[in-house]
């Protein structure tokens, strides 16, 4: 089991989009590995691109962070030209051209979701080939895998904003759950009419599913307190 | 005319037909040389005031220790250092190269270098070889926005983390920063700390060696502290080192050859001052 530190970074992840009643929802968890090692346990996955729209990234980290900063490159240059905010749509539109163009060289699949002011909170899926798809929900990465069956038992339409930010937690607590290349805590961005609004989950806030213990203090911090002298004592 | 155009040399862009070319003989058995990899350990934390590099100085050639004292903490600006790892060639190559680049941009924009700026003209070479660049980097640095801590991987992914680490001794080093990093340390718990984590790799990780290095980098000032700690020096049988008595070593025979002296004096006027 020797790590392979030489291997590509990837992002072994899971990441969900979400829409509800006038915006969206995006999830991730904060994982990065190669081989078998993590290289990152507190990664942002969840990338900016413009005031309104925003990417889930999986797959090939550095992959998917230069085609981000071309996106981002020229979004920027386009909402300058428009003198308003891109549509959500055109940021997807652009994501899908450079996947597709450059489908041979890239190893990543993209969610995007934002909110404008034509059609409201969208969710865009853009897979390995190339495609975009849009979607009221949509999940990705290693991790989805074991959340096909919970998403189609508990989206619903219409959801309000806080039952669709707690749906996107409790689907990647479940996925980190289950999925050993996903991991550490879980980070969201809610994006609406107001604005976006960024959260954060430590991995000990997140619910505890089957036969998983109760976080506790290990034996060092114990001893190092010197609080309780006991566990030695035995 | 349609073979003329399937004939034409392609535009621009790399050509990987050399690397197919050697998979393809590794395949039917041929051994290709190795290069000079740096078997490391490097890392670097955030502290209370700045950014904190350490590294190993050992340099392998396969089993064999090529330097027993070279320097992986590479000049990048005069608040920028960076740590590199992989293949020595590659990650000399890379820093001299963005250094350079942002000593024009200095000059260009007569301001201080940004780590950011550092961080994506690394990222952007190291994307366009594919990996081919072996070359792992702990980038660190302060400057108008304050201290910065990233690491570069081969393929061109970046990381921001407030501790990293990276080569073959990252694993060993990484342990010692889970159990002992927090926020907010002082300088000398800081490099206390960076000293640790880099022992930890040259003691247990065999491409590690040798001695620490350590930068750190605080507004408006670097200190560089080269061999901050020599954990392995040199022992000798004798502690006064070896001498010889006067006649030791039998003399044979002795040949005094005189150089001949070949003077030429030119008597020259022509130039005054």
């Amino acid at each position: 089991m020797d790590p392979d530190l030489s291997a590509p970074h990837s992002m072994g992840t899971t990441i969900i989009g979400v829409t509800y009643d006038g915006g969206v929802v995006l999830g991730a968890d904060s994982r990065t590995s190669t081989g078998m090692y993590v290289a990152n346990r507190a990664s942002d996955k969840i990338t900016q691109l413009t005031d309104n729209v925003y990417v889930c990234r999986s797959g090939s980290a550095a992959d998917s962070q230069i085609l981000s900063d071309y996106v981002r490159y020229f979004l920027n240059q386009h909402t300058i030209q428009l003198g308003q905010p891109a549509t959500v749509k055109v940021a997807a539109n652009l994501v899908r051209l450079f996947s597709y163009q450059n489908k041979n060289m890239l190893q990543t699949g993209l969610i995007i979701g934002g909110w404008d002011k034509y059609e409201g909170g969208q969710i865009y899926s853009v897979p390995l080939g190339g495609t975009v798809l849009k979607q009221p929900f949509t999940i990705g990465g290693s991790g989805s895998s074991y959340l096909y069956g919970f998403f189609d038992q508990a989206w619903k339409d219409g959801m309000s904003k806080d039952e669709a930010e707690k749906l996107v937690v409790k689907a990647v607590s479940l996925a980190i759950a289950r999925d050993g290349a996903s991991g550490g805590v879980v980070r969201t961005v809610t994006i609406n009419a107001e604005g976006a609004t960024r959260n954060f989950y430590s991995g000990d806030s997140l619910p505890l599913w089957h036969e998983e213990l109760e976080p506790r203090n290990s034996l060092l911090d114990i001893l190092v307190s010197g609080a309780s002298p006991e566990p030695m004592s035995i | 005319m349609e073979k003329a155009r399937v004939d034409l040399p392609p535009k621009g862009g790399f050509s990987f037909d050399l690397c197919r070319r050697n998979e393809m003989l590794t395949k039917k058995g041929l051994q290709l040389p190795g290069f000079r990899k740096t078997g490391t350990t490097i890392v670097g934390l955030i502290f209370e005031d700045g950014v904190i590099l350490g590294a190993d100085t050992r340099a392998t050639e396969g089993p064999i220790v090529a330097d027993k004292n070279c320097e992986k903490i590479h000049y990048m600006a005069p608040n920028i250092y960076c740590c590199g790892a992989g293949t020595a060639a590659d990650t000399e190559a890379v820093t001299d190269m963005v250094s350079s680049q942002l000593q024009l941009h200095r000059y260009a924009t007569r301001r201080e270098s940004r780590v950011i700026t550092a961080l994506t003209l690394l990222k952007s070479h190291l994307f366009s070889y594919q990996g081919h660049v072996s070359a792992a980097l702990v980038l660190g640095g302060v400057d108008i926005t304050g201290p910065h801590l990233h690491t570069v991987y081969p393929h061109g992914s970046t990381d921001t983390l407030p501790f990293a680490t990276m080569g073959s001794g990252s694993l060993a080093a990484m342990a010692v920063f889970e159990s002992k990093y927090k926020e907010g340390l002082t300088r000398e718990d800081g490099i206390q700390l960076v000293g640790e984590a880099i022992c930890s790799g040259i003691f247990n990780d065999l491409g590690s060696g040798s001695n620490v290095d350590v930068c750190v980098i605080t507004k408006g000032k670097t200190d560089y502290l080269r061999n901050h700690q020599l954990p392995n020096p040199r022992t000798y049988i004798s502690s006064r080192g070896y001498s010889f008595d006067r006649g030791h070593t039998e003399v044979l025979s002795t040949k005094i050859t005189p150089l001949k002296l070949k003077a030429e004096v030119v008597e020259n006027d022509a130039m005054e001052e």
